[in-house]
């Protein structure tokens, strides 16, 4: 099967809102209600038997807030699918693919731990990186860098890392490269 | 004990080994067992998880007890300015000598054992010991 025939498949059987094709990879952006048939779908009909990825973007001041990535593969057929979904922040959870694909279980505990999305039906749905009764989600935008100060008696603690006119930023410009290289930039500068 | 915990580990294996030869300073025992050792070697990057366990390890090495905050990030933090990682070892445990790198070389790491050695033969309590027995010799 190319990729053209399971892209036509999936969008007969569902609803795609958006379709991003981009140097030969394309993606698929579907509503929340749909993507976990389509993921069963997508490796019970399809054959993408392999799930490369599953990760979360915070498209900070948009709204819905939040995107999830999955990143499908096909062994046999050697073809590459994204399917993307949105999650309101109103209403963070997404139904779980670890029964499908055994590896989403630690992908979605991680985006669990750093983005605070829940997935509904996970099997140990506990944090991977950070410790349990951790109070954030560090990888939201409107996390700083330096970090919050918390603490878990006996368990950890965490303090503000000094940042010395931090963080360094490199800017995505076509300007000399004195401009671009990392320096100590606030982010309300750029 | 010799408490690796990143790349700096490997340096302190690379030490440890026949090309640089820990041993010819008289360090070469590695206790894996804290209630062993005396001399805790941090190398590599403490996170706030990791943090209280090397404290609680720290607390179960034996009187007398020193520590090497060995490379940049169990100095200071090193290039983790970042929420996970703890900004120096010294907000936990007293530290003694510091040895600075990315990793340091396993020179380095010698240099700043000798370095110990030498604080802990001029620390009051050597002194006072070398005086008993040359008071018992002479």
């Amino acid at each position: 099967m190319s990729l053209e025939e399971a892209v036509t498949k999936l969008t007969d059987q569902f609803q795609i809102v958006r379709r991003t094709d981009f140097r030969g990879e394309t993606t698929l952006e579907l509503a929340l209600a749909q993507i976990e048939q389509a993921c069963l779908f997508a490796k019970e009909k399809l054959g993408f038997n392999f799930l490369t990825d599953l990760s979360s973007v915070d498209n900070f001041g948009d709204e819905p807030r939040f995107e999830v990535v999955y990143e499908l593969y096909s062994l046999d057929a050697n073809i590459h699918l994204r399917l993307k979904t949105r999650v309101s922040e109103d209403h963070l959870e997404v139904p779980t693919v670890a029964p499908l694909w055994a590896t989403a279980n630690w992908h979605e505990r991680e985006i669990y731990d750093m983005m605070g999305i829940r997935f509904s039906g996970h099997p140990d749905l506990r944090r991977i990186l950070m410790w349990e009764g951790y109070p954030y989600y560090p990888l939201r935008k409107d996390f700083p860098l330096e970090g919050k100060p918390s603490e878990m008696p006996d368990v950890a603690f965490s303090q503000p890392a000094p940042l010395a006119g931090g963080p360094f930023v490199t800017l995505p410009s076509p300007g000399h490269i004195e401009d671009r290289e990392p320096r100590a930039r606030h982010a309300e500068d750029l | 004990m010799p408490m690796g915990l990143a790349c700096c580990a490997i340096e302190m294996m690379a030490a440890a080994c026949a090309r640089f030869d820990i041993a010819r300073f008289g360090a070469e025992v590695m206790r894996f067992s804290p209630r062993q050792s005396d001399v805790m070697i941090v190398a590599g990057t403490v996170t706030y998880k990791m943090a209280l366990a090397v404290k609680r390890i720290y607390d179960q090495m034996p009187e007398p007890k020193w520590v090497i905050a060995m490379g940049a990030c169990a100095s200071s933090g090193g290039m983790y300015r970042s929420y996970a990682v703890l900004q120096g070892i010294d907000r936990l445990l007293p530290v003694d000598v510091y040895i600075s790198g990315c990793p340091p070389r396993p020179e380095a790491l010698l240099e700043g054992l000798m370095k110990l050695q030498h604080k802990i033969e001029f620390e009051k309590s050597t002194s006072d010991q070398k005086k008993e027995l040359l008071e018992v010799f002479s």
